[in-house]
């Protein structure tokens, strides 16, 4: 194992304040309720330390690191978890969704063609736990006994790369099928209603042009005709 | 324990568009009839509102309004020779669950199929000779033609409030309609939606190679009607979210709006759901259905619900699978060609592209899949297959079904897909590019079939449905020739990059392609090529009627549901007015 210092501890540090807090039935700590500084241009950011439901602090070390990785800070947007990124992704596998709701879940279970679709006994939960554990083997042997969060920033993309074309050697996993599932989850993240904890601020949607709601555009489509239609997004909180 | 409830006339299996045309239809000539829906109820003022709708994460991703592959899936492989494994989630064809059925959340594009369509055997035999048919190309004629349907077509649109333009009026063409298409005895309820930039230019440019594009009707109201049945529907508001979700507009027809209001305040029917129909009672002998065993999924209790009259409204893989397990008709076996249930499989899976205008601005996020022009001059017999290797073809359309951000994003090839410029790429295409497809026909083949699994079961303990498919040379060189075309259009469109993509050589059973499933009940003229008769009464059962796209010999080169409602009200025209009178076969063998 690679060591485990400050950015890991403050996810263990989070959870377990997040647990205090509910067992005592108190406020989250001051400190926790603190906005991070935000790279341009600012969103309402995470707040540091924010709890997680599923992802234990090794899983959501990687997740933070990965989804920065596809989704970096620059002038469009903050990082991916900074845009409640790593936060939608432990809601959803803490799901329904996350514990394979409306999933024929019968065996036996057989390797199929890829014609055939998913067919691991795996829910969607189980399946990132695995993903995770077999990502970070491989990057421990890869890169000199890191785990993926501690790579270096240009290290990240090289092994993310890796993984995208399957030629991450993953033990006993498919690299290519793990970066698939875990890019689709980061895209729905950043692209979904702020509802679901990610997309903060409406930050995807703003750097899209995307309207959100109402959405009524009968009297638009002429009017706007080869001109930009802009509006400042609305989502269902907006609404609430 | 099976508890047996008292005789009702009529129990309807599925309240999707057939079934639920099928209980208005029966109610209204004074049956009493009791609709079975294994899902939810869903009523459209509890449901489809907003906000509630606006959330593709809920509807679009994770499937909301999907059937519960928990319960009931179905077994998948290409070739016979292979093994059949379970589809964990849907992905390639997406069928509903609850009242109203896939009706809720499909794309509401509404197309009749060419006369020609319906004698496709016979046409191809006159044009090209009967040799020209491969043996292994299992379609055949249809045991209805198209101006016997046209009426029934004709109410269809109605109840669905259909925008369009008409192009072909009693049989006077109309600039600026389909020019393809069989006459219409009225024209569409309403006038087209509107055109968006990519479709308009689409238009421009066929026009320009010498095609014929047209609006693509759709079941969504330009503007506010009233339909037969006195319901009030809204205009479409072209907010971009139709496919996957329903209309809080009211805009979208559905079953849901377009018919149940009525069957709600109507005495004569009762409707329960959250049932789950395991069983229909066949007494071969007497050669009819005396009712259907369902389990209440509410408490686990068994029910036996005699019928004098059953209307088989499941999806495509529900009606096959009823039919395999009460053991009415022959299971079709590929090995010999004997047996129809099951047999003439077809799936629609299409074939499109995307073409990106650096610099403009198209407001993709405004739109409705039926804001598009098509041409239809590639589709069936509307041109010569001779010497071309293939036969059948399809619609080509330029399309403006909305851009919902998480699934409605395209980059040019080369784009990063994340990390460093990623979001500047996608900032820039974005709102700058148009989507295309080609929908295509699908000419049946021997060895495309349903049966039951040997090993998987459903969660009441049934077999799964066992799917073979793969799609086939014929239909591969019919969509790459329709691909071409496309791409020839899309270049006088002058954009700034385009990108087609042809079928993959197998097909899979992700991602999503198309929900449109057809055929394992087909349609015919005689018990030994069909399952069902012309009215859709089947064969073996005189008293059961199988609805739906199952009852497709094949399937065209157009989405299936304006057929499938058309074939509803020739059905239930036969059963009111004339079965009822003598119940007994109405076609005799």
């Amino acid at each position: 194992m690679s060591d485990d210092s400050v950015p890991r501890r403050k996810f263990l540090l989070g959870a377990g304040l997040a647990g205090t807090a509910i067992a005592a039935g108190i406020a989250e700590p001051v400190e926790a309720q603190q906005t991070a500084p935000a790279a341009a241009p600012t969103a309402a950011s995470a707040p540091e330390a924010e709890p997680f439901v599923t992802l234990t602090g090794l899983e959501a070390a990687f997740i933070t690191a990965a989804v920065d990785t596809l989704i970096p800070a620059d002038e469009l947007s903050p990082s991916g978890s900074d845009c409640g990124v790593a936060i939608f992704i432990d809601r959803q596998l803490g799901s329904a969704w996350g514990g394979g709701a409306k999933m024929y879940r019968a065996g036996p279970f057989v390797k199929g063609k890829p014609e055939q679709g998913y067919q691991l006994a795996l829910t969607p939960r189980e399946f990132f736990a695995a993903g995770i554990t077999a990502a970070n083997a491989w990057s421990r042997k890869t890169f000199g006994g890191k785990d993926f969060d501690r790579l270096s920033p240009a290290d990240r993309v090289t092994a993310l790369k890796a993984m995208e074309d399957g030629k991450a050697g993953f033990e006993n996993f498919s690299s290519r099928a793990f970066f698939t599932q875990l890019h689709g989850i980061a895209m729905a993240g950043f692209f979904s209603d702020p509802i679901y904890g990610g997309n903060r601020d409406k930050i995807g949607w703003k750097l899209l042009g995307f309207p959100g709601l109402p959405a009524t555009y009968a009297d638009k489509i002429d009017a706007y005709r080869d001109k930009r239609y802009v509006a400042d997004p609305q989502s269902i909180a907006d609404f609430s | 324990m099976t508890t047996r409830l008292k005789e009702t006339d009529a129990v309807v299996i599925g309240m999707g568009f057939s079934g639920a045309i099928l209980a208005r239809e029966l109610t209204k000539s004074g049956l009493n009839v009791i609709g079975l829906e294994r899902g939810p109820d869903r009523n459209p003022g509890e449901e489809f509102t907003l906000t509630r709708l606006r959330d593709e994460l809920r509807y679009v991703v994770r499937l909301e309004l999907m059937q519960d592959n928990s319960i009931d899936t179905i077994s998948f492989r290409n070739a016979p020779d292979e093994r059949a494994l379970p589809v964990r989630r849907f992905g390639a064809f997406l069928p509903g669950e609850g009242v109203g059925g896939t009706g809720i959340h499909w794309g509401a594009l509404h197309w009749r199929f060419l006369p020609t369509d319906f004698r496709i055997k016979s046409a191809l035999a006159e044009k090209y000779g009967a040799k020209s048919i491969p043996d292994t190309m299992t379609i055949q004629d249809w045991p209805v033609g198209y101006d016997e349907l046209e009426p029934h077509y004709d109410r269809f649109d109605k109840l669905c409030g259909v925008s369009g333009q008409a192009g072909n009026l009693r049989g006077k063409l109309i600039a600026g309609g389909n020019p393809f298409e069989g006459a219409r005895s009225d024209d569409y309820p309403n006038k087209p939606v509107k055109t968006g930039i990519g479709p308009a230019i689409f238009s421009d440019a066929a026009k320009s190679l010498g095609y014929h594009p047209f609006p693509v009707p759709t079941a969504t109201s330009s503007a506010p009607y009233v339909n037969p049945e006195g319901i009030t529907l809204g205009a479409c508001e072209y907010c971009g979210h139709c496919n996957r979700t329903a209309c809080e507009a009211n805009a979208k027809a559905s079953p849901n709006v377009n018919v149940m209001p009525v069957l709600r305040t109507e005495p004569k029917f009762e409707l329960r759901t959250r049932v789950f129909v395991t069983k229909l009672l066949y007494d071969k002998q007497a050669k009819r259905v005396t009712g259907v065993v369902y389990t209440d999924i509410k408490t686990g209790e068994e029910y036996e619900q005699p019928a004098g009259l059953v209307v088989l409204s499941s999806f495509v893989f529900g009606n096959t699978q009823q039919l395999l397990l009460a053991g009415i008709g022959e299971p079709y076996d590929p090995k010999t060609g004997k047996g129809t249930v099951g047999k003439n499989y077809c799936y629609q899976f299409e074939a499109g592209g995307e073409a990106f205008f650096e610099g403009r601005e198209f407001n993709p996020f405004m739109g409705a899949p039926g804001m598009a022009t098509a041409i239809d001059d590639f589709n069936g017999e509307n041109f010569d297959h001779a010497n071309l290797g293939f036969f059948g073809g399809g619609y080509i359309a330029c399309l403006n079904g909305g851009a919902p951000p998480i699934g409605g994003r395209v980059l040019p090839k080369g784009e990063p897909r994340w990390g460093v410029g990623w979001k500047q790429a996608e900032a820039k295409w974005y709102r700058c590019n148009t989507r295309f497809n080609t929908q295509g026909s699908v000419y049946a083949h021997r060895d495309n079939f349903m049966d039951l699994d040997p090993t998987y079961k459903d969660a009441l303990g049934r077999p799964l449905v066992r799917l073979t498919y793969n799609a086939t040379e014929n239909d591969h060189k019919m969509s790459r020739y329709l691909v071409e075309k496309m791409e020839g259009v899309i270049k006088a469109m002058k954009p700034t990059h385009y990108e087609v993509h042809n079928r993959p050589k197998n097909f899979t059973i992700v991602p999503y392609q198309s929900t449109h499933c057809t055929g394992g009940t087909m349609m015919g003229s005689d018990p030994g090529n069909s399952v069902v008769n012309r009215y859709l009464q089947a064969w073996d059962a005189h008293n059961l009627f199988v609805q739906g796209a199952s009852v497709f010999p094949q399937q065209h080169g157009y989405n299936p549901t304006g057929t499938l409602g058309a074939l509803a009200y020739w059905s239930a025209k036969a059963i009111t007015e004339t079965y009822l009178k003598s119940p007994g076969p109405l076609v005799h063998a």
